[in-house]
């Protein structure tokens, strides 16, 4: 989903993740009247890192991996991996750089395998080389399968790894590009032809 | 996981954090010194009047010193919108309210426990009633302060002048809670009367404000 600033990407996010309520019209995600119902499927990483900065990386998990009924550290183990993060680092998310953060971010909104992906500027105060790793973290996601909703700026980084590019103005679609063949099927490759 | 379990993981959490940072409860503490402290100075009670007075004296230097805490309790959900987090996960909004009130719970008992001695030595008190029922309207007492905050503070993280409103709102729904852990710690310490009811009272006080919190909480929490 791209635009420029105050296009209306970010609230629209917001309402599809039930922080806000829509000022006209309704919201049907994976079946539901309110994303609370499907909470479980959705995973959100806000344009704020979501993180408690007094807690370290595997503190954080721990707790968010909770509130999904999650109590397996290898969970977060992995969540921490897949972003390439050292789950063993007992470093406080407060002195994390940018980078580190986002990477955290991401690995929390995917700790509990959401079907549902909702990602707000994931690529935003990160380095060219971090947010190519972040982008091909999503693309290795969304080949498992899922669905991820990416709200970015920095839309040349999600052109090898994005299906569609929603075009966002003055809180419209605009238009809507395909650029890829999506294939459904669970572990198939990117596939398709741009 | 369910909600006790939510409730627990939340709690344990903010008293880590508690713990490393140390800000609500170094707040209170010098806050509750500075007016033991000052007053004891200012006034010079002997101590049949301070067994008059201490009991308006100890629970309003509380419920000043529960504010600081209170503020800082949804300050650390803010930072890094970190609510939000919590707010799309399918966690129970109640189960954060509670630890929420369980932890600034805690912070007010240390506190008290940490006070108490210091009250006793700077207005020479002794006791005239049963000690026991102090503890019992400090548990009932302190637990009226936070459940009201700690919900007046959620619903308030919003406002700008956050610091502010909660204190404005807070005060005057709380005189009734006030009145009675005031009047019936004076009843102990003086022997003149029978602190039951205020006992019950503050009992009755718990139930409907912890009962009305849990209910209107997932509106506050999900309000914009």
């Amino acid at each position: 989903m791209v635009g420029d600033n105050g296009a209306g990407k970010s609230t629209l996010l917001r309402v599809v993740a039930g922080l806000m309520q829509p000022s006209q019209g309704s919201v049907t995600l994976l079946g539901a009247g309110t994303a609370r119902e499907v909470a479980h499927r959705i995973g959100y990483m806000g344009h704020a890192p979501l993180l408690y900065d007094e807690l370290d990386g595997m503190e954080n998990l721990r707790y968010f991996a909770g509130l999904y009924g999650l109590q397996d550290d290898g969970i977060g183990r992995d969540a921490m991996r897949t972003v390439g993060l050292d789950p063993d680092l007992e470093r406080r998310v407060g002195q994390y750089s940018q980078g580190m953060r986002q990477r955290l971010s991401l690995a929390r909104a995917v700790l509990h395998n959401p079907e549902l992906m909702l990602l707000d500027e994931p690529f935003s105060n990160v380095d060219v080389h971090s947010a190519r790793d972040m982008a091909a973290v999503l693309g290795r996601v969304r080949d498992r399968g899922k669905t991820i909703f990416v709200v970015t700026h920095q839309s040349a980084l999600m052109e090898q790894v994005a299906d569609e590019f929603v075009h966002m103005a003055e809180g419209k679609i605009v238009s809507r590009e395909r650029v890829r063949q999506v294939q459904m099927s669970a572990g198939s490759g990117a596939g398709g032809e741009r | 996981m369910s909600a006790v379990g939510v409730t627990k993981s939340t709690l344990l959490k903010d008293l880590r954090m508690e713990w490393r940072s140390k800000d609500a409860i170094n707040s209170m503490l010098f806050f509750s010194l500075l007016v033991v402290v000052i007053f004891s100075f200012a006034f010079n009670p002997t101590a049949e009047q301070s067994r008059l007075i201490a009991g308006g004296l100890i629970w309003v230097a509380f419920l000043f010193a529960a504010v600081v805490a209170l503020n800082q309790t949804w300050a650390r959900e803010l930072r890094n919108q970190v609510l939000d987090a919590y707010r799309v996960s399918p966690a129970p909004p109640n189960a954060l309210f509670l630890a929420k009130v369980l932890g600034n719970f805690l912070f007010v008992v240390v506190l008290e426990a940490l006070m108490a001695p210091l009250f006793v030595v700077f207005y020479q008190l002794r006791s005239v009633g049963p000690v026991w029922q102090l503890v019992v309207i400090a548990l009932l007492g302190t637990w009226a302060l936070v459940v009201n905050g700690t919900f007046f503070a959620a619903l308030s993280i919003r406002t700008r002048s956050r610091e502010i409103m909660l204190p404005l709102i807070l005060f005057p729904i709380s005189i009734p809670a006030l009145l009675a852990m005031v009047d019936a710690t004076t009843s102990i310490l003086t022997g003149e009367s029978s602190p039951d009811f205020w006992i019950k009272l503050l009992l009755v006080y718990d139930v409907i404000f912890t009962a009305v919190c849990l209910l209107l909480f997932e509106s506050v929490l999900n309000a914009e």
